[in-house]
C-alpha cells in the first residue's frame, strides 16, 4: 500500500517515558515511534516489562504518576496529546481514543448496571438525553453480540460471563465512534474459544468502522490471528517492525526469532508409549459443588468431576486440558486430596489415598506434591527461599541442617544459585520463582508431581525454559506428572497423553500425537480450532 | 426479599428468646440478694421482713419456675414489674427510650455523615496537609477516652464559654413549649451527641479514607478515567460508592449500640436515657428492670442487623443475603 494513501490516525514519534529513579532501567519506553493507520491493526508485542502497556497508557494519558514522558510527541490529527491539559485529555479519552483492558472481571464497576456504564460514555461528553443514552446502550449491546440486549443492559457485571463482560467493555469503547481503539491484552484472561470470538468481534468492528487499532499482546498466536502490522518491543526499545506476514514469516531481528521459536508448536514430538506400573490410578471420581439453597430455594449444583477415571504410569506426563470451569483444577485437588471427593478412589501405587486418615495421610502426602500457577502468590513473602524449601522435609522429621543442605542441592538442580537460600521471594523474577516452587515440591522426594497451570503466568521464553526443566527433572528423577493447563500448545509439547475435560467429564483421552492428529470428540475439535495462530502454522 | 425478611424475623425471635434465657441466668449468677438490698434500704433488717419480701416477689421459688413465669410474661409482651420503682418495666423503658434514641441517633447520623465526608476529603487529597490534618484529628478522637472528652467539652463550652448547658435533657422549670422547647432540647443535645459521635466519626474517617484509596487503584476506576469522566464523577460514582461497603458494615455495628451504648455519656451529662436506667437497675439489683432493658436492647440489635443486611443488599447487587 502506498504510504500517502494511508490515513494516519495517530503518529507517535520518538516517545520516551522515564521510570522513577532506582528502577532496573532509566526509561520504560525509549525512543519508540509508530503510526496508527485507519483500518489497520498494529500489534505491539513483547514480554512482560517490555514497555508495551506503557505505550498504550501513554496514548490515553493514563500513565502511572511515577512515569513521565520525557521526550517525543503523540499526534492525533493536529494536536500533540502530550501537551494537553486535563480538560483536553478528558475530551480526548473515550471520544477520540477509546481503550479496552485485560481483565474483564475487574474492569467494570461491580455496583453499576451494564447499561448505565455504557450510557456514561455519552454523559461524560455531554451527548444525548438520558433516554437516548439508554436506547443507544441497547443498540451497542446488540452490535457487540450480547444476548437479549434489552435485558442485559439491566444486569450487573457479576451476572455476565468473562466473554460477555469483555463484549460490554468493547461496546463501551465503541460508543462514541472513536477513530482509535487501544486494546491492552483484551483476550489474555479469556478461554481459547471465547478468545477466538472476541478477536473476531474486534476484527469485524474495526473493519466496519475503519478504526485504527493498537493491540497489545504477548501471544504470537493472537498476533498471527489479528495483526496487519507488528512492532516488537524489548526493554522499551523497538526491535523490529513490519507487516505481520513479514515479521512472523521472515523475522529479521535475533530477538524476534528467539521469541517465535519459543512459541510451542501444535505438533507433539513423538514419544515412546509408556505402560509401566501405575503411579496413580483414579477410579470413578465424583465431586459436586453445591452453592446457595436453603429451605425455600433449590441449591445450585456444579459438577466438578463426573466419573473421572484415568491412570498415570510411572515416568509419564498426563495432561488435563479444558476451559475454565471444566473441573481440571478440581481434579488436581482431588488427586492431592486437598478437597474430599463425593465418591471414587485415588490410588497412589498400592495405597488408597482416599481412605487414609490422620498421620498416615500426612505421611502419604510427601509422595505427591504440587507446583502452583501463580509464582507470586504461592510463596510466603516473609520466609527465606531456603526455609520455604526446607519446611516440607522438616515437617516430615528431617533435621534443619540436613533439610537446608537438601534445599541447596535442589536449587542447584533447578538451575538457581545457592545464594538464593538466604533471599526472599520478591527478589526473584516470575520464572525464577517458579523454579523455587518446583524445588519446594521436589524437596519431599515425591513420586508424583501435580503441576496446576505451572507455566501459564510466564512469558514464552521463560515458559520454554521451565518446561524444559520439568521434562529434564522428570526423566532424571523418574517422576510421574499430572500437568493441568488450558494451553493446548503447552500440552502438546510436554504431555505423553492428554485428557480433555468439559463440565467435569473427560470427553477424550489419548496420546498427544493421536489427539492433535485425529481429534474425535466435537469439543476437542472446537478447542483445537480456537487456538489462535493455528492457520499460520498450517500454512 | 419479603421472604428473606420474614425468615430473618422468625430467626430473630428465636435468638431473642435464647438471649432472654441466658441473661436470666447470668443476672442470677451475680452476687447479691435483691430482698436484702430492699430490706436494707427500708431500714429493717429482720429475717421475717426479708422472707416476706422474697415471698411477695416470688424470689423464694426455684429458678426454673421463676424463668418459666418470666418467659410466659415475655411472650405475652409483658416485661414485668419493677419492684424498686413501683412501676411496670415497659412504662419505665418507654419513658426513657425517646431520650436515648434522640441522643444516639443524632450521634450516629452526625458521625456517619461527617466521617464519610472528611474521610473522602482526606482520600482525595491524600498526602497533602489537609489529609494529615484530618487523619491526625481522627487519630486523636479515636485514642481519647470518651469520658475525658465529655468533661473537657463541659469545661470549655459550658463553664468557660457558657455557650451550652452542661447537663440534662431540657431546662427544668423553664416551661418552654413548642419550638422554644425543641430549641432548648437541641441546645442540651449538642455536647453529649458530639462527644458520643466523635469516636465513631474517627473510625469512619479512617475507614472511608483507606477504603477509597484502595478502590481508587482498581481497574474499573481506570475504565472510568478512560471514558473521559470528570474527576468529581469518578470520585463520587465509582470510588466512593464502592468504598462505602465496609463503612456500611461498621455503621451496622454502631447502630447496634444505639440503645445500650450510651451509659457513660448519659451519666456524665445527666441525660435521662436507657443507659442510666440500666446502670441504676444494676446497682439496685432490680432484676426485672435490668432484664427488660436487656430484652429491648437485644431486640434493637437484631432489628438493626436486619436493616444493615437489607441496606447492604441494596448497595451491593453481588450479595446474596445470608440466611
Amino acid at each position: 500500500m502506498d504510504t500517502d494513501a494511508r490515513r494516519i490516525a495517530v503518529a507517535v514519534r520518538d516517545l520516551s517515558l522515564a521510570l522513577p529513579a532506582g528502577g532496573d532501567r532509566a526509561n520504560a519506553v525509549d525512543g519508540v515511534s509508530f503510526d496508527l493507520v485507519a483500518g489497520e491493526i498494529l500489534c505491539l508485542v513483547g514480554e512482560s516489562g517490555s514497555g508495551k502497556s506503557m505505550c498504550a497508557h501513554a496514548l490515553m494519558g493514563l500513565l502511572p504518576k511515577a512515569v513521565r514522558p520525557v521526550s517525543g510527541t503523540i499526534r492525533l490529527g493536529d494536536t500533540d496529546l502530550l501537551g494537553q491539559d486535563d480538560a483536553a485529555w478528558r475530551d480526548t479519552r473515550g471520544r477520540r481514543i477509546a481503550m479496552i483492558f485485560q481483565e474483564p472481571m475487574t474492569a467494570l464497576n461491580p455496583l453499576m448496571r451494564i447499561g448505565d456504564q455504557m450510557a456514561e460514555m455519552f454523559e461524560a461528553h455531554g451527548q444525548l438525553t438520558p433516554k437516548e443514552r439508554r436506547a443507544r446502550a441497547v443498540a451497542l449491546a446488540r452490535e457487540v453480540g450480547l444476548p437479549e440486549p434489552e435485558r442485559i443492559v439491566r444486569a450487573y457485571p457479576h451476572q455476565l460471563s468473562g466473554g460477555q463482560r469483555q463484549r460490554a467493555m468493547i461496546a463501551m469503547a465503541l460508543a462514541l465512534e472513536p477513530a482509535v481503539l487501544v486494546a491492552d491484552e483484551p483476550t489474555t484472561a479469556l478461554d481459547v474459544t471465547t478468545q477466538a470470538q472476541i478477536l473476531k468481534l474486534i476484527r469485524d468492528l474495526q473493519r466496519r468502522r475503519n478504526m485504527a487499532v493498537l493491540f497489545i499482546t504477548h501471544d504470537f498466536g493472537v498476533v498471527a490471528e489479528i495483526a496487519d502490522r507488528v512492532l516488537v518491543l524489548r526493554h522499551g526499545r523497538v526491535v523490529e517492525e513490519g507487516p505481520a506476514a513479514a515479521v512472523l514469516g521472515r523475522p529479521q531481528a535475533p530477538y524476534t526469532r528467539t521469541l517465535l521459536s519459543a512459541v510451542p508448536t501444535m505438533d507433539p514430538p513423538t514419544r515412546p508409549p509408556l505402560s509401566g506400573p501405575k503411579a496413580v490410578e483414579v477410579v470413578g471420581l465424583q465431586k459436586t459443588y453445591v452453592t446457595g439453597g436453603g429451605l425455600w430455594r433449590a441449591p445450585r449444583r456444579t459438577a466438578a468431576a463426573r466419573d473421572v477415571a484415568f491412570a498415570l504410569h510411572r515416568g509419564e506426563t498426563l495432561g488435563l486440558v479444558g476451559e475454565s470451569g471444566s473441573g481440571k483444577s478440581s481434579v488436581a485437588r482431588l488427586v492431592m486430596r486437598l478437597i474430599e471427593p463425593d465418591a471414587g478412589q485415588v490410588r497412589l501405587g498400592d495405597t488408597d489415598l482416599t481412605r487414609l486418615r490422620g498421620e498416615a495421610l500426612r505421611q502419604a502426602r510427601s509422595r505427591i506434591q504440587m507446583v502452583f500457577q501463580d509464582p507470586f502468590a504461592s510463596l510466603n513473602p516473609r520466609r527465606s527461599v531456603g526455609r520455604i524449601i526446607a519446611d516440607g522435609p522438616v515437617a516430615h522429621g528431617v533435621s534443619l541442617p540436613d533439610a537446608m543442605e537438601r534445599a541447596r542441592r535442589l536449587l542447584d538442580l533447578v538451575g538457581l544459585d545457592a545464594k538464593a537460600l538466604e533471599r526472599f521471594p520478591h527478589e526473584f523474577s516470575g520464572g525464577q520463582r517458579q523454579r523455587i516452587g518446583i524445588a519446594r515440591a521436589l524437596a519431599l522426594e515425591p513420586e508424583v508431581l501435580v503441576a496446576d497451570e505451572a507455566v501459564s503466568a510466564l512469558d514464552v521464553s521463560v515458559q520454554a525454559q521451565v518446561l524444559a526443566l520439568l521434562e529434564d527433572l522428570k526423566t532424571r528423577l523418574g517422576l510421574s506428572m499430572l500437568f493441568i493447563t488450558h494451553d493446548l500448545r503447552v500440552a502438546a509439547q510436554i504431555c505423553d497423553r492428554i485428557a480433555v475435560m468439559r463440565q467435569g467429564e473427560i470427553v477424550e483421552l489419548k496420546t498427544a500425537g493421536a489427539l492433535f492428529a485425529n481429534p474425535e470428540h466435537p469439543y476437542t475439535r472446537a478447542l483445537l480450532d480456537a487456538v489462535p495462530g493455528r492457520v499460520r502454522q498450517a500454512a | 426479599m419479603a421472604g428473606f425478611v420474614a425468615r430473618r424475623i422468625a430467626k430473630g425471635i428465636l435468638v431473642l428468646l435464647a438471649i432472654v434465657v441466658l441473661n436470666f441466668f447470668l443476672i442470677r449468677l451475680a452476687p447479691g440478694d435483691p430482698a436484702l438490698v430492699m430490706a436494707g434500704e427500708a431500714g429493717a433488717g429482720d429475717e421475717v421482713f426479708v422472707a416476706q419480701l422474697r415471698e411477695k416477689f416470688a424470689l423464694d421459688q426455684p429458678l426454673p419456675s421463676q424463668l418459666a413465669a418470666y418467659l410466659r410474661s415475655i411472650v405475652g409482651l409483658d416485661l414485668g414489674y419493677s419492684v424498686r420503682q413501683q412501676m411496670p418495666v415497659a412504662t419505665l423503658i418507654g419513658e426513657r427510650l425517646p431520650a436515648t434514641l434522640l441522643l444516639t441517633g443524632t450521634a450516629f447520623l452526625v458521625s456517619l455523615s461527617l466521617g464519610v465526608l472528611l474521610g473522602s476529603l482526606a482520600a482525595r487529597r491524600a498526602g497533602t496537609l489537609a489529609d494529615t490534618a484530618i487523619t491526625g484529628m481522627a487519630l486523636l478522637f479515636y485514642a481519647t477516652p470518651l469520658f475525658w472528652v465529655s468533661l473537657m467539652a463541659i469545661i470549655l463550652f459550658s463553664v468557660r464559654l457558657e455557650w451550652l448547658p452542661s447537663f440534662g435533657f431540657e431546662t427544668v422549670g423553664a416551661g418552654y413549649t413548642g419550638l422554644a422547647r425543641a430549641a432548648d432540647i437541641v441546645r442540651h443535645l449538642v455536647l453529649p451527641a458530639l462527644t458520643l459521635g466523635l469516636f465513631f466519626m474517627a473510625v469512619y474517617v479512617r475507614m472511608t479514607r483507606s477504603s477509597m484509596l484502595e478502590v481508587s487503584r482498581l481497574d474499573f476506576v481506570k475504565t472510568a478515567r478512560a471514558k473521559g469522566l470528570t474527576e468529581g464523577v469518578i470520585q463520587r460514582r465509582h470510588i466512593l460508592r464502592n468504598a462505602l461497603l465496609p463503612v456500611v458494615t461498621l455503621a451496622g455495628l454502631q447502630a447496634g449500640t444505639l440503645v445500650g451504648g450510651a451509659v457513660l455519656t448519659e451519666t456524665v451529662f445527666a441525660w435521662p436515657g436507657i443507659g442510666r436506667l440500666m446502670y441504676e437497675a444494676l446497682l439496685q439489683r432490680d432484676y426485672n428492670l435490668l432484664l427488660g432493658v436487656f430484652v429491648v436492647s437485644s431486640a434493637m440489635v437484631l432489628i438493626f442487623n436486619l436493616v444493615t443486611d437489607v441496606v447492604y443488599r441494596a448497595v451491593d447487587p453481588r450479595i446474596e443475603v445470608a440466611r
